[in-house]
């Protein structure tokens, strides 16, 4: 028996991404990185900041994501997120230009504690990738 | 009758106006395409959104204290109602059709008792409402600079609503807009957005269980305010694949008016060209008799 199963990526405009051959995915879930294997239980959980791995048979993908809600059901996990993307693709200037925007909003005293912690590992994910 | 210079000039007018219709339809035939393109794949997305948000009140297990978004805040005294309508006019009826069906939303409120109140996205919506309804109108969103609907726009129109909605300044809120079924049929449609109307029956009722993490209760709260934007977004996209064939619709008759009315003045022309050069002749003639 194969190990994979669907996954579909799409956002508010379309659909990002439609893939019947991965193996594993693993996302930023809220409570912390949660990989996804085929016949894993149904679940709805949503995404911090951060990079979706992607496996498969050509080898491993990355996206960045802001946000988002990811369902998993009978081996077809559905990621839905407003910001999303692929790291090969993203140039330098903007990863400045989001760390930038994103370093100003933490400066702020008025926000609260969890909008500041998402903003923290926005920052650091961007860090990383940079 | 009007003289022969007359005929020519307006002959010539309505060619020109005839030339600017067609050259409108092309464009809103261009834009259509796009527009349905872009219509048809941001449905993959709320219909996700949906099954998503279905599952999860199902799945709420205190109801009581289910998040204000999904259970209304138990009055339905003052009611929000956004009509979504375009900036731009020569669009045919779409515009005056989403009016049309929100003031007989209007006014089955007010037969009602109900308090009213008016978003207006669009300024075309807004024109036509502010002389009767102008005291209900709350806030006026247009997004003339933007070129096509971006779920940017959407979401800034779901924080101004979510907004009031958590200062209490309404208890339900429904939007209007025309969604595209074809090029020349558009049906407006008033959907409730907040609280929001679960609609079990049209799906296949899941059995699974989820897991959810963190628990349904966050989850559904982070959601809702989400959803608002998808639907709005979705109304968006519907709305101007709407108005584009609204317009080429309109265009294309207009095309097809203006063509007749040329063929007409052009006989027109022909027949008192004709009648003058044969008063002429009889002149001649007659002339030439009486020596």
């Amino acid at each position: 028996m194969s190990e994979e199963f669907k996954l579909e990526v799409v956002n508010p405009e379309k659909s990002f991404l439609l893939k019947d051959d991965v193996t594993e995915v693993v996302v930023p879930a809220f409570e912390g990185e949660m990989g996804i294997l085929k016949d894993h239980i149904s679940i709805i959980s949503f995404l911090k900041p951060g990079i979706i791995k992607i496996y498969s048979k050509l080898g491993e993908e990355k996206y960045y994501v802001e946000d988002g809600i990811i369902e998993f059901k009978n081996n077809n996990l559905s990621i839905l997120t407003s910001s999303i993307f692929d790291i090969k693709n993203m140039e330098k200037s903007k990863i400045d230009e989001m760390l930038r925007v994103a370093e100003e909003e933490t400066a702020k005293d008025n926000i609260s504690d969890q909008a500041k912690y998402l903003i923290d590992q926005k920052i650091e994910v961007l860090r990383s990738i940079n | 009758m009007a003289s022969l210079d007359d005929l020519k000039k307006r002959i010539a007018s309505v060619k020109s106006t005839q030339k600017i219709t067609k050259a409108m339809k092309m464009v809103a035939a261009a834009k259509l395409k796009r527009a349905q393109d872009s219509a048809e794949k941001g449905r993959p997305y709320s219909e996700k959104m949906n099954n998503i948000i279905l599952n999860l009140s199902e799945g709420i297990s205190d109801k009581e204290n289910a998040p204000k978004l999904l259970s209304g805040t138990g009055k339905d005294q003052i009611h929000l109602c956004v009509v979504m309508t375009s900036d731009r006019g020569l669009c045919g009826g779409f515009n005056s059709n989403i009016i049309k069906k929100a003031k007989s939303y209007f006014s089955r409120l007010s037969g009602e008792g109900k308090e009213l109140k008016i978003i207006t996205v669009g300024s075309k919506g807004n024109d036509q409402l502010k002389r009767v309804f102008g005291d209900k109108i709350i806030e006026n969103i247009s997004f003339k600079n933007s070129k096509n609907a971006n779920f940017f726009d959407a979401e800034k129109v779901s924080k101004i609503i979510i907004e009031k909605f958590q200062k209490e300044e309404f208890d339900i809120c429904t939007i209007f807009f025309n969604q595209f079924k074809n090029v020349i049929t558009q049906i407006p449609q008033a959907q409730q957005i907040i609280p929001l109307k679960t609609d079990i029956n049209d799906k296949e009722k899941s059995e699974d269980n989820y897991e959810f993490e963190p628990d349904e209760d966050e989850i559904l709260t982070n959601l809702l305010p989400k959803n608002i934007s998808t639907q709005i977004f979705k109304a968006m996209l519907e709305n101007s694949a709407s108005e584009q064939g609204a317009r080429m619709s309109a265009m294309d008759n207009a095309t097809r008016n203006a063509g007749e009315m040329v063929d007409k003045l052009t006989i027109e022309y022909n027949r008192s060209r004709q009648a003058a050069i044969t008063k002429e002749l009889i002149e001649i003639i007659s002339g030439a008799e009486s020596l």
